[in-house]
Formats: structure tokens, sequence, C-alpha cells
């Protein structure tokens, strides 16, 4: 049986999530086709037909599927989904979006947030916040599967050259509008692809301290993120949020900064390959994940950490 | 306007989660059970737009064992005005739930249906788009704020890098994200009055559903434990191992 993959984008850059995604695919095996929806997206469509092991790319361009309303989005997946075996999308807003919904339509259940294929109907997935890990197997003819960020190593983003197909099918739920989008802009790289993130928790005090964090990324090329006690505490916004209940990352080196450690954070940035802590309570939970840790007050170790990168 | 809140009974946040011996699931027995905060977030949300003078009723509803009737009078001390339970003591999964929400709905005819994102046991974040689908509703999933007008709700929903706006026609279904709102306690007297407010009992069968899982938990095993490092004396210690031990940076 083939893969369907639906690409995530924003009409002109495919997201590596997308990679990620079609990467679990490959581990299903056979045939992956990904799907491109959106308006004005023949640079994404391009961009995944530049992905090594892609069939082909499926290009549905209708203003109907421009801003990733999920009524419209699912009824086309749905659509498309029923001549494959599987559907994949990143477990990103997006997917977890208008993904369950496609899944309703087709009637079948969906398992979600994967980190594992074990086979082409078995999966395994973080539970209870990472606590447990589950094995499932789905009995559905359809297995439409999110994939977490951090499952695999996307592929390549060049070396393929599959064909793109139009895809004529434009459905409108009329349902729903979109009316606007505050994306915040950035020079830094994106919390979830970032190779280094330093977060901060509810140690920092209040929002304005967060800038001690800034100077260290700019040096170190990271990405800051939060815990969840600070973005409770209105330190941060939420799109920061490092956690269960917030983005998954598995950078390179993650520094955790006046955060204790609590289990939902810790779910959300444990696969890092280095942790560094900061904290000026030894006993904090952190210490224990922490390949290096600091006991100090971080306004001090701060300052002179990014006087000495 | 009549507002639904489909609720979950999840273990309790607090309490950190065994893994059993014989790998069949997670030890619940004699652990403290709590309403799933995000579905908190969603009563809340729903006693407000009460108190607003947008909505005229607020229904909980669960799915699940009898227990769940614990998780439901909580909901009615914090301001539902009746609730049901759908009883079953399958181990019942999204895709079932919504079918039994989505039969309960044809005949509440609620215009507002607010769910948690996700449940802090499963986290699968499924069951209110599941929902949309078979109800054929629009949904604002991940809600940080809600605006109810004559006939949509103007919602601003938590997205990957930033927020989306978007107006969904009513009936729709909302999802909470966590900064939609902070719910309140249950005072005393409420808890007391939540005992004589009315809960239904009825089952997926009454119904006419089938909640039947199609997803089978082969195992459950705790995760790959992380080894803890060591602690460093000073910033100069932690940055030479940074660079030339653990070479990151």
């Amino acid at each position: 049986m083939s893969i369907l993959v639906v690409a995530e984008h924003d009409n002109s850059e495919l997201k590596p999530a997308t990679r990620v995604a079609i990467a679990a695919a490959a581990k299903i095996g056979g045939d992956v086709d990904v799907l491109v929806a959106g308006a004005n997206c023949a640079s994404v469509a391009q961009a995944a037909a530049a992905v090594p092991g892609v069939r082909k790319v499926l290009q549905a361009d209708n203003a109907a599927y421009a801003h990733n309303l999920a009524e419209n989005l699912a009824l086309l997946v749905a659509e498309l989904g029923k001549q494959y075996g599987h559907v994949l999308a990143a477990h990103t807003t997006h997917g977890r979006n208008f993904l369950p919904r496609v899944a309703a339509l087709l009637g079948v259940a969906q398992i979600s947030d994967i980190v594992e294929v074990v086979s082409a109907d078995t999966f395994k997935r973080p539970i209870y916040a990472g606590n447990a890990i589950a094995t499932v197997q789905s009995s559905d003819a359809i297995k439409v599967v999110s994939v977490r960020g951090t499952a695999y190593d996307p592929v390549a983003a060049t070396g393929g050259s599959a064909a793109v197909e139009a895809v004529a099918s434009a459905h409108d739920a009329g349902l729903s509008t979109f009316v606007k989008e505050e994306i915040v802009k950035s020079e830094r790289p994106e919390l979830t692809a970032a190779r280094v993130v330093i977060s901060g928790g509810r140690g920092m005090q209040n929002g304005d301290n967060f800038k001690l964090l800034e100077g260290i990324a700019d040096k170190l090329g990271a990405a800051i993120g939060a815990s969840r006690a600070a973005v409770d505490a209105g330190f941060v916004p939420n799109d920061m949020q490092v956690g269960q209940t917030g983005k998954i990352v598995a950078p390179d080196l993650y520094i955790a900064v006046g955060i204790s450690g609590a289990i939902q954070h810790l779910a959300g940035m444990k696969d890092s390959k280095v942790i560094v802590a900061i904290n000026k309570d030894e006993d904090a939970p952190i210490f224990q994940v922490a390949d290096y840790g600091l006991v100090a007050d971080l306004f001090q170790a701060l300052p002179e950490f990014e006087a000495k990168l | 306007m009549k507002v639904l809140v489909p609720v979950k009974r999840v273990v309790d946040y607090n309490v950190k989660v065994r893994v059993k011996p014989d790998r069949t699931g997670v030890d619940l027995n004699n652990v403290k059970m709590s309403v799933n905060p995000f579905c908190e977030i969603a009563i809340e949300e729903a006693v407000r737009m009460k108190e607003a003078g947008k909505a005229t009723e607020v229904v909980a509803v669960a799915v699940g064992s009898t227990a769940c009737q614990e998780q439901l009078r909580t909901c009615l001390a914090l301001g539902a005005d009746r609730a049901v339970l759908i009883q079953t003591d399958l181990d019942v999964q999204p895709l079932g739930i919504a079918r039994a929400l989505a039969a309960l709905q044809a005949r509440e005819q609620a215009q507002v249906v607010i769910f948690g994102k996700q449940s802090i046991d499963g986290d699968n974040s499924q069951t209110g788009q599941m929902f949309a689908a078979l109800t054929g509703m629009p949904q604002a999933c991940f809600a940080s704020k809600v605006t109810v007008e004559a006939d949509h709700l103007q919602v601003t929903r938590e997205i990957d890098g930033g927020l989306q706006t978007i107006d969904v026609k009513l009936p729709a279904v909302v999802t909470t994200d966590l900064r939609l709102n902070e719910p309140r306690y249950a005072s005393l007297p409420n808890i007391m009055k939540a005992k004589k407010k009315p809960l239904d009992v009825v089952t997926p069968e009454d119904l006419g559903v089938d909640v039947t899982p199609t997803v089978k938990v082969l195992s459950v095993e705790p995760p790959a434990e992380r080894k803890g490092g060591i602690k460093v004396e000073s910033v100069d210690a932690l940055v030479d191992k940074l660079k030339n031990e653990a070479k990151v940076i």
C-alpha cells in the first residue's frame, strides 16, 4: 500500500517537520506521495518534489486552502486519502488541527504523536506526558498517523526529482473564514528546528529578565524557549513553551535556566543530546537529567556565561 | 444559547504515574483522579459565557465509567447547570467518544461545544476535531481568546510561531489552550449546591452508537531513563566542558 504525507508549509516554504513525516513513511515502507494543499504554493510543491524517496507530489492549489483551514483541508485529504494505506502528517499545531478531522471523516482512529514505527500497523507513542511509552496496533483499513517532530532525522531536502501533479478538487466547506495571523518575526531559528535552545523558567522572575537569555542566544545561534511555569506566570507568550503541552524539542544543546524540571517540561526536552541546567536550588529535579549542572544564581551566571562565550 | 462541555476524568496532574510491572498500562489503583486541566478551562469558559449573558445553559458531559460522576459533580460545582454521563466500562478511544458525543449533540443541539485541547493521560488531541467532523461543525482549536458574535465566534488560536484568528459559524466547536482563562476554584456552598443539580446517565446503546476501540495497546513501557551527569563548579568550567568535552559550542 502507498502512503500519503500531507505537507506543512506557508505557501512559500516546506516546513522541516514534513521531512520527518516522510522519514517515518520510509520506515513504514511503500510508495510515498506528498500532498501540498495551498494557494500559489508551486514553490512548495517543487521543494517537496526535490525530497528523495517521494514518488509524486499532488499540488492542490486553490484559495480555499490558503490559510490551512481544517474544514476545507480535511475534506480534500479525506477524499485523496481513501486510495492510500496510510495518511501521515507532522504532529505540529497544524497537523493536530486537521488530521483528526480527516480520520473521523474516514471513520478510522488516529494514532497521534508517534515516536517510532514498529511495523506498518504498529507504532510507539508517549502517553502521560512521556511518563510511559505505549506500543499500539491499529486494525483500521487506513492508518492515520501524526509524527512527532523529533521521531526521526528529517530526510534530505534535495536529491529527488518527483513529478508534480495538479489536483483539481476544491473543497470550500463555507464554515470558517480566516481573519488574521500574527506570526512572531524573529532573527532566531525556530524552536523545534534550532540546534541550540536556551529556556527560562519561573526563576527568571519576570518577562524583562528574558533579555538575559537573548545575548547568549545570539552568540550561540539559539532559539529561546520557556517552561510552562514561565508562560503561566505571564512572562512570555505560549508559543515559546517547551513541554508536553507546548513544543517538543531535541536540539544538540539545551540550556535550562531557572527551571526546576517538572515532568511536563522534561517531556518536551529530554531527548536533547546535551542538557545544561543552571539553577540556584541544588535539589531541583532538572539536575537529575542534566549532563552539566551549575548551581548558581542565574542573575550572576548568565552575564558571566555570555561574556565567556 | 446552549453550551456543551465534554470533560474527561484523568489521573490528577500532580500524580507521578508508574507503569505496571506486567507492562499492560499504568497503575491507576488508589491514584487521585481529577477533571482534565484543559477541560476545566473549557468549563470555565462556558460558565463565563453564561455570566456574560451570552449563554443560557451549560451542560457538562463525560464518557466513561460510573466513577466519572465525581468529575461531573465538580463541573456542576464550577457552574455547569446539569450533567450527562454516557456510561460505558470500555476503555474508550477518541473516535468512539466523539461518536457518542455526536449522538448526544443530536439530542442537545448545543450552539457551542467546548473541549479541552488534549487530555493529560492519552495526549491524543483528537476528540474535539473528530466530533466537529462527525457533526459537520467548524472547529477552532487551541483557542486563547473566544468572542461570541450573533451567528459566529471569533477565535484566536495558538499556532506554531504565533497566533491565528478565524471566524467560525455557529454551531461550532472550540478546543481550549492553556491561556484561554484561569479556572476558578469551587466554593463550598457551590459544592453543596452541585449535589442537587441534575445528572442524567445514558449508555452508548441508548444513543445507538458503537464505541468499541480499534486501536489495541500491545504494551506500555517506562521511558528510557536519562542518566544525570555532573555538576560543574563555575561558569568557566561549564564553558570548558561544552567546548572541549561535549563539543557543542
